[in-house]
């Protein structure tokens, strides 16, 4: 029984991501490409050789996203600033790094930008936090707002104070080779990933092992049993949405620190928008997104040249991951109906279906 | 200094604020309807994206700027109707369908546009404007207001229309009665699902045509992300009229004007970074927000889907 309920959630989960893999291979049939070559080249440079290692890289940055979503999503609460809180982490860490590795030791330096770039996520984080805790604004609003200023604002620092004033385009000073974090040795797989998953398996602690965590859990299912309990909702919502942002802050710096080196304006890699289905997919446990981000880490990393080779532009892969949020939603409603015993035909639709008599001058 | 309360520039002022008041409008008075009935549609943005799109590509090839405008509605009406199906018929999370729809808006106009327009991206013709006859001679008023794309002129008659249609019609207080019980339509024998279907619908449409309007007569072409988060700004300009149309035109008109402010000083040569630009209307709804933190009130039922007989 209990391998039968493994194999159902297995396929729930799967079977969304196959599902849009192959509806989006027929987007391209239609755009008049090849979809074989275009997965296959995916696998050639995300996966085959040794790019599995730049996958790898890449990976470290959108798992801290995705568990600085997780925390906020557990208990319900939507911060979707997520890409304001990257990018002014980003900015910082690449306008101050080039002057502190200089000065100080490499290690104080690096660990100084990190708490930056964490600091500062989480700074986007308080109006929002503070509007949902005092007044109940919905914070999804409110963090997208928030969210579209601080990519302003770190344009504003990119294009002024931070810019290298020897290069046209604007963008800032690039990080000398050997002041990025190093490589794990043998591979070329920089650091940031330890940094990653230790985070990722402290907050999976965190989540799951502690009366905080459990706490979490009953505010996210509801508010007023929480306050009920004697849990303090606008302390339980401030603390979420800082952990939130400072997670997100810190994707920055693993990722500017080993990977990019400097930033553009402009540049928005918007991990945050990719990740989102994927922690749905893993049921918003750290342990179990780890593999459904791995495998877009892969996507992204392979999908970049991939894209470029079949002439398509990379917001492609926006599409395929709209497909999987919207296959995700379909499978879960179907999946939930048939535990229940039930028709999966709600009877809304089955209305609909007949749509025999007229009820009224809205039909 | 001076140069700028000339009479030309006060024109230039309100014709772009004008301009970039109107597909924001429409955006917002869609999501007051869809809002109303209960259903939040996080994919306006997607939506307007791919109504700009179909709208440009359909005033490239017919040259009929109302057809493009109808072009831009019929696709956002047929792309409202993944959250008809899947949110309120079925029930599922708007948020997370809201989400998914606006980013498949976004990655499938980028695609068709690189794909189809990426390296010639054509521009449209400035779409001329009608004079009203008489108004249009008013000083200051006349060449800006009164002189405009009739696009303009069906917009606000549409804007009459909707509040008309929510405070005086039946289908309006079924549309608000599905926000706020729900339960009590359904027992006064009305539809809930067809109610939403139909607000839903309609706020597609209003979004696909703002995002027309953006297109064929705000830019005059089309490039991938243009819209930057206006959708947003409609959903929460929508929140703070709280159902009232009146204060969606006078909000929309308000941020057409921030908007139009930037432009002209610009144009008077008083140096403003363009991302500080930007940002002043997110600043300025944000600021909004605080301040009437306390009345920024929605229908009970938002968001929640509709279950026959579920307490």
């Amino acid at each position: 029984m209990k391998s039968r309920k493994l194999g159902v959630d297995f396929i729930r989960t799967v079977l969304p991501v196959l599902l849009a893999l192959f509806s989006g291979g027929l987007l391209l049939l239609i755009l008049g490409k090849n979809p074989i070559n275009f997965y296959s080249d995916i696998w050639r440079f995300g996966i085959a050789k040794k790019s599995w290692q730049d996958s790898a890289t890449m990976f470290a940055p959108m798992l801290l996203v995705a568990v600085g979503l997780i925390v906020v999503f557990r208990a319900n609460l939507w911060n979707l600033g997520y890409d304001g809180q990257y990018l002014i982490g980003a900015a910082l860490i690449s306008g101050f790094s080039p002057y502190l590795t200089q000065h100080m030791s490499v290690w104080l330096a690096w660990f100084l930008l990190s708490i930056m770039a964490a600091a500062a996520g989480a700074a986007v984080t308080i109006i929002p936090a503070w509007l949902k805790a005092k007044f109940g604004t919905n914070e999804i609003i409110t963090s997208l707002m928030m969210s579209f200023i601080t990519i302003g604002f770190a344009n504003i620092l990119i294009k002024g104070p931070f810019q290298d004033p020897n290069i046209v385009v604007p963008q800032t000073k690039v990080l000398p080779l050997n002041h990025m974090l190093p490589h794990i040795p043998g591979t070329r797989i920089s650091i940031g990933l330890i940094v990653a998953l230790a985070m990722a398996f402290g907050v999976h602690y965190l989540l799951s092992r502690t009366s905080f965590g459990l706490k979490l859990d009953i505010y996210g299912a509801s508010s007023k049993s929480a306050q009920h309990a004697g849990i303090s909702v606008p302390k339980m919502v401030f603390t979420l949405f800082l952990i939130s942002g400072a997670l997100i802050g810190l994707a920055s710096s693993v990722d500017i620190l080993g990977h990019w080196g400097y930033v553009r304006t402009n540049w928005n890699p918007s991990y945050g928008n990719a990740i989102l289905p994927f922690v749905f997919l893993g049921r918003l446990n750290v342990l179990a997104s780890l593999p459904f981000v791995m495998f877009y880490s892969v996507l992204a990393t392979g999908g970049a040249i991939s894209t470029q080779r079949s002439g398509l532009s990379s917001d492609f892969l926006l599409v395929i991951v709209a497909l999987i949020l919207l296959f995700m939603t379909v499978i879960e409603y179907i999946g939930t109906k048939q535990d229940l015993g039930q028709s999966y035909i709600p009877s809304g639709l089955k209305r609909f279906l007949k749509f025999s008599k007229s009820e009224g001058d809205l039909g | 200094m001076n140069g700028l309360f000339t009479q030309a520039y006060i024109i230039v002022a309100i014709t772009a604020g004008l301009t970039s008041a109107l597909p924001l409008m429409l955006a917002a008075l869609g999501e007051t309807i869809g809002e109303q009935s209960g259903v939040l549609n996080l994919g306006v943005e997607g939506i307007m994206l791919i109504g700009g799109f179909s709208g440009y590509v359909c005033v490239l090839n017919t040259h009929s700027v109302l057809l493009g405008g109808l072009c831009g509605a019929f696709f956002g009406i047929l792309s409202s109707l993944i959250l008809v199906s899947l949110s309120v018929m079925l029930g599922l999370n708007q948020i997370v369908v809201g989400i998914a729809i606006t980013l498949a808006g976004e990655g499938v106009t980028s695609v068709l546009q690189q794909s189809k327009y990426g390296s010639s991206n054509p521009r449209l013709s400035s779409v001329s404007p009608v004079k009203i006859p008489l108004l249009s001679r008013i000083p200051i008023i006349g060449p800006s207001v009164f002189t405009q794309p009739i696009f303009l002129y069906i917009s606000l008659l549409l804007a009459l229309v909707v509040a008309w249609g929510l405070l005086k019609t039946n289908a309006g207080l079924r549309i608000k009665a599905a926000g706020q019980k729900p339960g009590s339509l359904d027992a006064a024998g009305g539809s809930v699902i067809r109610t939403r279907t139909f607000s839903v619908m309609l706020a597609g449409g209003f979004a696909g045509l703002g995002g027309a309007y953006f297109s064929i007569i705000g830019s005059g072409s089309f490039t991938p992300m243009m819209t930057g988060g206006l959708g947003y700004i409609a959903i929460v300009v929508a929140m703070l009229a709280r159902g009232r149309v009146s204060w969606v035109v006078g909000g929309s008109l308000m941020f057409g004007f921030c908007v139009s402010l930037t432009t002209v000083l610009q144009m008077a040569g008083i140096n403003i970074p363009s991302d500080a630009v930007n940002i002043i209307p997110f600043v300025a709804v944000l600021a909004t927000l605080i301040i009437f933190a306390r009345s920024a009130y929605i229908p009970p039922a938002l968001g929640v889907p509709y279950i026959r007989g579920s307490r």
